[in-house]
């Protein structure tokens, strides 16, 4: 009950912490839920444990349940071709599915996700051969899908498109380097009630985001609801030359936004 | 008229020990007296006409009834000013009842100072005296937007009808504006995006006091759900006042003004300089949580229910700059 209060006291808050929400589902009922999904995504096949192969790492209790840190690392990254993140309890699921090209490295992924009840949150890394692999985390959090539209959202709705990409450290041509994605954009979900006129504020999502790198493909993404207002990527990629990175951000109006940056690499 | 210092707190005991002891006294209250109409609240007389119930720091419960804001009221040669109507109903109608034990002079200004549950659900107690509810420019819609979540919300913990109804503004401010109590002005000043997107401060020139409302936390954790770059700006604007005295929106009933900004401003500065940090370090918002703001651990009452979440909201602001 406490961090019930805690929502309600001041704060404003963007979102809800509830020990009630999700309390009933025992870990049959998670599993089943999980089962459930797979054909959407997976179609007739089912993932197997990923193992050492790919993990994930979620806060237990998130402290913003609109803005819940994931990291997902994959060990032996020579086969991975695609990465999916599912927030099995979100009214839509599946927060991310990536594809990596040639200048692509699946060793690690970052994003931010909304929580709506508490739920186990699935990584799933693909193969080229098209083998599943799984890992699972539970999260405490609630209310991140459905907590008011606040500032944040107008900020970004204002500055909708403006991207960064911030690199971790030099770029050294041909070694993997970890780079962040931000894209300004709310990211609505449709499930977002203005209480003075009872509309729910239209959905309006990042539905793709493609990442080049000289050409070359880095990753596609194909998001959905579950990601946070101002979506923020982390990704590895390889340069082999200098050059440019570009970013192309469909959303679910059929926006366009397009953004390039030089990256300032460093012979080896 | 005295002030009331803060102690320094010792490192993790002080939000424990003053939720336990506030708590404490309002659970061993038989359940029928709890049930009963709510008589009226304890006020203090922090200047002449100047009246402010201190809020519990507490998280809100069905116990405190959502008593945990400082609330008020300003009584003119005419007329009644309420600096916030409280965090319910039941919380309002005890405000009331206070304000009619003091005085017999209309009721006419009730302030809404920000959108926050705790300052303002109980406005719906105030609805029979007609009064003008006032408000920031941006209230209207932040009300629209989170009111009847907050609502919902407060229901679940205090029961169904209990929350009372989200009142708006009858009358917002978009600048600056004054209020005449009958001899007795009360400057009203909206803010830029701060504590949230709509907070607005009085002055009540005859006492030379300050009533920023959640502007100021002493004491308590402050909770940041506007821009912390915006705070402390608005925080300077405030210092700069000609005033002695300032009633916070939550802590002591009254404190030494611009001496009692001292805490807020450093644990903003803390939380600003280490965030920005973070960010530059390309330090995640997972990690950011657990290193930003150590130093201010143990200083506050509540401070982990909040530290987090401020650190996020930072962490967002700043990462855009």
């Amino acid at each position: 009950m406490r961090s019930l209060l805690l929502a309600v006291a001041v704060c404003g808050a963007t979102a809800l912490t509830s020990f009630a929400a999700g309390a009933t589902q025992d870990e049959a009922e998670r599993l089943e839920r999980w089962r459930d999904l797979q054909p959407e995504f997976f179609g007739e096949r089912t993932p197997q444990d990923g193992g050492d192969m790919v993990a994930l790492d979620a806060p237990v209790r998130a402290e913003d349940a609109s803005l819940v840190p994931i990291t997902v690392t994959v060990a032996n990254d020579q086969n991975i071709t695609g990465l999916y993140v599912v927030v099995d309890d979100n009214p839509g699921p599946l927060a991310a599915r990536v594809s990596f090209g040639p200048a692509g490295d699946p060793s690690v992924l970052k994003l931010r996700v909304r929580v709506n009840q508490y739920t186990l949150i699935h990584a799933v890394a693909e193969t080229a051969d098209g083998a599943l692999y799984e890992t699972a985390q539970f999260v405490k959090a609630a209310g991140g899908c459905s907590a008011p539209v606040g500032a944040d959202e107008a900020a970004a709705l204002a500055e909708m498109g403006r991207m960064k990409l911030r690199l971790g450290g030099d770029v050294v041509l041909g070694q993997p380097v970890e780079a962040q994605l931000m894209i300004r954009h709310p990211n609505f979900n449709g499930m977002q009630m203005d209480q003075l006129t009872r509309m729910y504020t239209p959905m309006r999502f990042v539905r793709s985001i493609d990442v080049t790198y000289n050409g070359v493909q880095v990753f596609h993404l194909d998001g959905d609801i579950s990601l946070s207002t101002d979506p923020v990527i982390g990704f590895g990629f390889v340069p082999m030359e200098k050059g440019q990175m570009k970013v192309v951000v469909r959303d679910s109006d059929d926006a366009v936004f397009e953004e390039s940056f030089d990256i300032p690499a460093q012979g080896s | 008229m005295s002030v009331r210092p803060r102690l320094p707190a010792r490192p993790g005991t002080i939000g424990r020990r003053e939720a336990l002891i506030g708590g404490l006294c309002l659970c061993c209250l038989p359940a029928a007296l709890r049930a009963a109409p709510a008589g009226p609240i304890a006020t203090v007389e922090v200047a002449p006409g100047l009246h402010v119930r201190r809020g519990l720091d507490q998280e809100a419960t069905e116990e405190n009834l959502g008593g945990i804001a400082n609330i008020g009221f300003i009584v003119g040669r005419d007329s009644v000013l309420v600096t916030d109507p409280g965090g319910s109903l039941a919380d309002g109608e005890a405000l009331r009842a206070a304000i009619s034990r003091t005085t017999d002079l209309p009721i006419r200004y009730v302030v809404l100072s920000h959108a926050h549950p705790d300052h303002i659900f109980g406005a719906g107690a105030f609805q029979q005296d007609s009064p003008e509810f006032v408000g920031h420019a941006r209230l209207p819609q932040a009300l629209a937007r989170n009111g009847d979540y907050y609502r919902q919300r407060l229901e679940e913990i205090l029961g169904p009808g209990r929350a009372g109804p989200v009142v708006m503004p009858t009358l917002t401010v978009d600048a600056t504006a004054e209020i005449d109590l009958g001899g007795r002005v009360v400057a009203m000043t909206a803010h830029g995006i701060a504590h949230t997107d709509n907070d607005l401060s009085l002055v009540d020139r005859a006492t030379g006091t300050l009533l920023p409302a959640d502007l100021l936390f002493v004491g308590r954790v402050p909770s940041l759900d506007g821009s912390l770059k915006g705070w402390l700006k608005e925080l300077g604007a405030l210092k700069a006042l000609p005033v002695t005295r300032a009633v916070p929106g939550h802590g002591p009933e009254s404190v030494d003004w611009p001496a009692g900004s001292a805490d807020l401003e450093r644990y903003l500065g803390v939380l600003l300089a280490e965030t920005r940090q973070a960010v530059a370090d390309n330090i995640g918002i997972e990690a950011a949580i657990e290193t930003v703001g150590a130093s201010e651990r143990g200083r506050w009452a509540l401070y982990d229910d909040y530290a987090g979440r401020n650190v996020t909201k930072a962490y967002k602001e700043l990462e855009w700059e």
